[in-house]
């Protein structure tokens, strides 16, 4: 789900509130926009993807990181400075090309081809 | 919460209606708008982001224009799905699918080019494909209204849908009411809230808008469809666990019997406990084309912490329902007409029995349908729309459940969570989904009859209209599924029957079913339009 806007890196665009299938942003008048309804998050990734700014932080699990209770490195999911450090902010933007001077990742699919590099590791009934 | 506080939303008139922007609509839209028609498309969320495809992406059904070949993939893919499939239609659907990825490689969708150099198209990455979408409907002049939920169809006095009315949530919940010569519905399939990957929004809107004015489904007993995700996350993509070998908790393998399909068994596994599984058959060689093929499985592996090629990590079960499964509005003519005049159904808010029979449509005959059915669907309603439209009529709302007056959120209403809740304990878990028995689906039936007749009606408002129309469509959505899988007394595809374990031939039939408060159920023979 989404955890973080990031104060510092958010340019008050507001193109998450526009581009959030589920509408769990707000926006706010001069100001950087919410997360106001987090438990409509399906943690899609779309968000990260369409910040140009890099600000958004997308966690890797299906409930808020606050109901993880303490679970092993989940504060880590909460903390702006260890997840900017460690390049985590837009990290999906990335993956996909998506930005100035990036290629489309579209451009590496290799989905078409994974049965022929597969076919080696693989039997053959289970190559799909 | 209000956004740009807007007192009122003049109507608009368009000739062509689109209620949903994945890719069914938005190649709906364009099919229409090439036709002359001037179009509106609504979506829920953001053309471009809302659906299964922007999130999830699609390996299409992609076959050259080789007849060989096609004959083959269809004979193929007819014996697969059960001989419930409709030859005519899966030989459209291939050529279109090849002239629309044709059309994507004109304007310059970055197709990639393999090891050997040759160019491939038979994959598409969901956001890549959906922006460019989304640019090719306002280029043609489409309208789009983001965030706009439909919430009801409207019909002239004939009976003709004519237009839809909804409502735009990030502004206080205002109205809009789009006049139109014809609807499209590609409102996608129904996943019932799962969280399933990029499928929240496919609550079964457009079948219940539908079925309000008489229209019928079929193939809706083909909705058991549950994708595997890692237990901490929500990535339902199953491709890369081809790879995968499973384990119970205590660290024994989980043996995979020979010719069995994969996730059908690990599912039943996981009935008696926790299993986990870890992607070992991979050749290291291949580790990092399986991450450009699928950033979107990896990523959240890699946020998480864990190495899914030597880490065992649980997997849960996740219902993809008429997303992946192929139930939906049935189809009355070429033109993917519904039983209702003026309504046109593409993509997985109709049914794609089809192309894929009784198997799961997956990513790539659903996508091909998407790109097909709404090409069809866009270009019909077009040509219907050129009737003349009486002027002056007054238009009928269609909407009878889960309507509550904005300001009903006080004592005496139920919330849509709660409803919603009631609803998703019958078919979220695979003990009743997935494996079913007759015995089961009555109990559930019998529950989800009391929430549709007692619940729905006292639905109130407190989450906003669009929540309150969600839970009733989901109520309806639970009802045909369980009740055409009641009335197919064997298991056929992803229709599994515990009790009824083996396949009757007598049953290679398709089955028909729609009503609100009395739902039915019929058999229809092979040859009808669907």
């Amino acid at each position: 789900m989404i955890e973080i806007i990031s104060s510092q890196a958010c340019i008050d665009c507001d193109k998450c509130v526009d581009v959030c299938p589920t509408n769990v942003f707000d926006a706010v008048p001069d100001g950087h926009p919410v997360i106001a309804r987090q438990q409509d998050c399906q943690t899609c990734f779309m968000c990260e993807a369409y910040c140009p700014a890099d600000a958004l932080y997308v966690a890797p699990f299906n409930r808020p990181v606050a109901e993880l209770d303490g679970a092993d490195g989940a504060a880590g999911h909460r903390d702006v400075h260890q997840l900017a450090a460690s390049g985590r902010f837009g990290e999906y933007r990335r993956w996909i090309g998506w930005g100035a001077g990036r290629r489309p990742g579209s451009l590496r699919d290799a989905n078409a081809e994974l049965p022929e590099l597969a076919a080696g590791a693989l039997g053959p009934t289970q190559v799909q | 919460m209000p956004r740009a506080p807007r007192t009122e939303t003049p109507a608009r008139d368009a000739d062509v209606l689109v209620l949903g922007g994945g890719p069914a609509g938005t190649w709906a839209a364009l099919a229409a708008a090439r036709a002359g028609a001037r179009v509106v498309l609504a979506d829920k969320g953001y053309c471009g982001t809302s659906g299964a495809t922007a999130s999830g992406g699609n390996n299409l059904w992609y076959v050259p224009p080789d007849d060989a070949a096609r004959e083959a993939s269809v004979a193929e893919y007819e014996k697969a799905g059960g001989m419930i499939t409709d030859r005519a239609w899966m030989a459209r659907t291939l050529e279109l699918t090849w002239e629309q990825v044709g059309q994507l490689a004109d304007w310059g969708y970055p197709f990639p080019a393999d090891s050997r150099g040759r160019l491939r198209r038979s994959s598409l990455q969901g956001p890549e494909y959906m922006r460019m979408m989304r640019l090719q409907v306002k280029r043609a002049g489409v309208t789009i209204l983001d965030q706009s939920p439909a919430l009801e169809l409207l019909t002239d006095s004939d009976g003709v849908v004519s237009g839809a009315r909804g409502t735009h949530r990030q502004r206080t919940d205002a109205s809009w009411t789009v006049r139109a010569g014809a609807v499209v519905l590609a409102t996608g399939g129904c996943a019932f809230l799962s969280g399933a990957l990029g499928c929240n929004p496919d609550t079964g809107d457009g079948h219940l808008m539908a079925a309000e004015l008489g229209a019928e489904l079929s193939g809706m007993e083909f909705s058991g469809v549950f994708g595997m995700a890692p237990a901490f996350g929500a990535q339902t993509k199953g491709r890369m666990y081809q790879f995968a070998r499973y384990y119970r908790g205590d660290g024994t393998p989980i043996e995979l019997p020979a010719g069995l399909a994969a996730r059908g068994f690990v599912a039943r596994a996981s009935l008696d406990g926790p299993v986990f599984a870890r992607l070992e058959l991979a050749p290291e060689q291949i580790h990092q084309a399986m991450r450009w093929a699928q950033p979107n499985f990896f990523l959240p592996f890699d946020k998480a912490g864990v190495d899914p090629f030597s880490d065992l990590f649980e997997v849960r079960f996740v219902l993809e329902g008429t997303v992946r499964g192929t139930g939906g509005i049935a189809l009355a003519g070429d033109g993917c007409e519904t039983t209702v005049p003026g309504l046109y159904a593409a993509g997985d808010a109709a049914t794609r029995e089809l192309v894929t029979g009784s198997r799961s449509g997956g990513g790539s005959h659903n996508g091909a349908w998407a790109m097909s059915s709404g090409t069809i669907a866009g270009g019909a309603a077009a040509r219907f729309a050129r009737r003349p439209v009486a002027a002056g009529t007054s238009l009928r709302a269609a909407g009878r459940s889960g309507l509550p007056d904005p300001a009903a959120t006080g004592p005496g209403t139920l919330s849509p969570d709660e409803v919603v809740a009631n609803v998703q304990a019958e078919v979220l878990t695979p003990e009743k989904c997935m494996f079913r028995r007759a015995s089961a689906l009555r109990e559930s039936l019998g529950r989800l009859d009391e929430v549709w007749a007692a619940q729905v009606p006292r639905i109130g408002a407190q989450r906003g209209r669009q929540r309150a129309r969600e839970a009733a469509a989901m109520a309806a959505h639970a009802r045909w599924m369980y009740r055409a899988a009641l009335a197919r007394d064997e298991s056929r595809g992803v229709h599994r029957r515990d009790d009824r374990p083996d396949t009757d031939p007598a049953q290679t039939l398709r089955l028909r079913t729609g009503g609100l408060d009395h739902v039915w159920v019929r058999a229809e023979p092979l040859g009808a339009a669907s």
